[in-house]
C-alpha cells in the first residue's frame, strides 16, 4: 500500500485527510481548520468549509469522511433546533457534543468520523469537547485532530498556556494548523477560523499565500550561526 | 354543580353540557380528602412534608413512606389515591432516566414534569380509563435552581414558591404565605433563628417553620394518630433528595409542638 492508510476508506470515497483544532481561552473558543478534501491523490476540494455550524453558539470540526460527518453535523443540527423549540433555551454544548457521542458510537460500525465539538453555553462558558473516531466523550482545553494533527502534538503539549486572551488563541490555532498543514500531505491550501464567544461567531480567513512561515527558518548554509537565531527570534514576535 | 347525575359523569370522554369534565372533577375529590402534604421552595433548597394519618395502630411507624426518588435530586410527594402516586413516580422515573441517558446529565424537572404531565393527561381523554386520583409535588434543586411543580389529575401543572395540597391545604397555604421570606423582615428572620436554631443553616430554620405549620393545620382537621415524614434537598445533602435526619425532625417536632401549645394559650 502506498497511500495513507485510512482503514475504512471505501474506494473512490471522499476523504477530510486534515487539520482540525479547537482551543478554549477565558471568553470562548477559537477554532479552526484546513481546506483540503481529498479522493486519494487528487484534492476534490481546495477550500473546504470544515468548520459546522449546529446552533448558535455550537460549531463542530470535522474530519474523516466527508460523508459521514456531514451526515452526523446534519443530525445534531436537528436535534439541536428541536431541543431549543421544546426546552425554550439554547443547548449547552455538552448537550450537542454527548448527542454526537451518541451517533458516533452507536454507528461505530459505519462510520469514519472524529470530531472535535466546541463552543459557547451560558452554564459554564466555553468549552471544547474531542469525539475520537468510535466514539467517546473528552472535554479538554484544546483539542486536535484529523491526520495533521499527529505531526504538531508535541508543539501544542510545549506552546499551549492557561490564561490566553483571544489573540494569543488565535495566534495559537493558525500556527498549529500552518505546522500540520505543512507536514501532513493530506492538510493544506487555506485556514479556516471562527472565534465563539457569548456576542457571537466571527469567522477569519488565512489564504493560503498567507500562511504563518516562521517555521520555515532561513537557508543555513554559508550563513553565519548567530545572524540565523537573530532572525529567527524577530521572526517569532511577528508570528 | 347543577348537572350532577345525569349522565355525564360517567366516562372521562364525555363533556358536560357546560364543557366539564366530570370524572377529573371527581378525582380532584379524592385529593381533597387525603392528608395534607406541603412543599416549600427556598433560597438553596426544596423541603416536602406529608402528613401520614396512621389508620392502623399495626402499622410499622417510619414505613410506608409517602414521599419518593424520582432522582437522585428528585423527589415526589402525592396526595390520593397511594397507588396512583406509586405508579406515577415509577412513571416518572422512566422519564427521569431517558432525559439522563439522551444527555447524559442529570435532568431538569422541567423537562420531566412536562412530559409527565402529558403523561395524566391522556387519562382525561378515553373512556377506558379513570384519571389519576392524585396531586403531586415535586421538587428538585437542579441546574436552574430550586424548583417545586405540583401536577394535577387534569395534567396541567404550576410551579410554586410554596403549595400545599389535601385536607388542609387551605390553612396550610396561608400560613404558607406567611413564611414567603420576602415577607419576614431580616430581623424576625434572625430572631426567629437565634431562638430556634442558632446555628442551623437557613434551610433547616424555613422546615422547622413549616413543621409548625404542619402541626396547626393538623391542629384544626382534628383528625386521629398521624406521622409527619420530610425530606429535603439542598447545600446539607449536596444536592440529593434525603429523608430529614432523625435528630433533625425530633427536634424540629418537639418545637412545633411547643409551639402549637403556645398558640393554644
Amino acid at each position: 500500500m502506498n497511500t495513507v492508510d485510512m482503514q475504512q476508506l471505501k474506494a473512490g470515497e471522499v476523504n477530510l485527510g486534515t487539520s482540525i483544532m479547537a482551543v478554549q481561552f477565558d471568553k470562548g473558543v477559537v477554532i479552526g481548520a484546513d481546506s483540503r478534501t481529498t479522493t486519494g491523490s487528487y484534492i476534490a476540494n481546495r477550500v473546504t468549509d470544515k468548520l459546522t455550524h449546529v446552533h448558535d453558539r455550537v460549531y463542530c470540526c470535522r474530519s474523516g469522511s466527508a460523508a459521514d460527518t456531514q451526515a452526523v453535523a446534519d443530525i445534531v443540527h436537528y436535534y439541536l433546533q428541536m431541543y431549543s423549540q421544546q426546552y425554550g433555551a439554547p443547548p449547552s454544548v455538552h448537550t450537542a457534543a454527548t448527542l454526537f457521542e451518541k451517533l458516533c458510537y452507536e454507528n461505530k460500525d459505519q462510520l469514519l468520523a472524529g470530531i472535535i465539538v466546541a463552543g459557547w453555553d451560558r452554564e459554564v462558558g466555553p468549552s471544547v469537547y474531542n469525539i475520537p473516531v468510535g466514539g467517546g466523550l473528552f472535554r479538554q482545553p484544546w483539542a486536535i485532530g484529523g491526520s495533521g494533527s499527529t505531526y504538531v502534538y508535541g508543539y501544542c503539549d510545549a506552546t499551549y498556556q492557561e490564561g490566553w486572551g483571544k489573540d494569543e488563541t488565535v495566534n495559537f490555532v493558525k500556527n498549529t494548523l500552518a505546522l500540520a498543514m505543512s507536514r501532513d500531505g493530506s492538510s493544506g491550501g487555506v485556514i479556516r477560523l471562527a472565534v465563539i464567544t457569548e456576542d457571537g461567531v466571527e469567522r477569519l480567513f488565512i489564504p493560503g499565500n498567507e500562511l504563518p512561515r516562521f517555521w520555515e527558518g532561513k537557508e543555513v548554509l554559508g550563513q553565519d550561526m548567530n545572524k540565523t537565531f537573530t532572525h529567527l527570534a524577530q521572526m517569532e514576535i511577528e508570528a | 354543580m347543577t348537572s350532577i347525575g345525569t349522565g355525564y359523569d360517567l366516562s372521562a370522554s364525555t363533556y358536560s353540557p357546560d364543557g366539564r369534565i366530570f370524572q377529573v372533577e371527581y378525582a380532584g375529590k379524592a385529593v381533597e380528602n387525603s392528608g395534607t402534604v406541603i412543599g416549600l421552595r427556598v433560597k438553596d433548597g426544596i423541603v416536602l412534608a406529608v402528613e401520614k394519618l396512621v389508620h392502623s395502630k399495626l402499622l410499622v411507624p417510619e414505613a410506608n413512606k409517602r414521599i419518593q426518588s424520582i432522582d437522585r435530586h428528585i423527589g415526589m410527594a402525592t396526595a390520593g389515591l397511594l397507588a396512583d402516586g406509586r405508579h406515577l413516580a415509577s412513571r416518572a422515573r422512566d422519564e427521569a432516566q431517558n432525559l439522563r441517558d439522551r444527555f447524559k446529565e442529570p435532568p431538569t424537572l422541567k423537562a420531566i414534569t412536562d412530559r409527565l404531565s402529558l403523561y395524566v393527561q391522556a387519562y382525561t381523554l378515553y373512556s377506558s380509563v379513570r384519571p389519576f386520583g392524585i396531586s403531586s409535588i415535586l421538587g428538585t434543586v437542579d441546574k436552574t435552581g430550586p424548583v417545586l411543580y405540583v401536577v394535577e389529575p387534569s395534567g396541567i401543572f404550576y410551579g410554586y414558591h410554596g403549595a400545599a395540597i389535601g385536607k388542609g391545604r387551605q390553612i396550610a397555604k396561608t400560613e404558607l404565605e406567611k413564611l414567603k421570606l420576602a415577607d419576614l423582615t431580616t430581623r424576625e428572620a434572625v430572631i426567629e433563628a437565634a431562638r430556634m436554631y442558632g446555628v442551623r443553616s437557613h434551610i433547616s430554620r424555613l422546615k422547622f417553620l413549616l413543621l409548625t405549620r404542619i402541626y396547626l393545620v393538623h391542629e384544626d382537621v382534628k383528625d386521629k394518630e398521624f406521622e409527619l415524614e420530610m425530606s429535603w434537598i439542598g447545600p446539607e445533602t449536596q444536592g440529593r433528595h434525603l429523608s430529614v435526619p432523625k435528630e433533625l425532625k425530633d427536634e424540629a417536632e418537639k418545637k412545633a409542638r411547643e409551639s402549637v401549645e403556645q398558640f393554644d394559650d
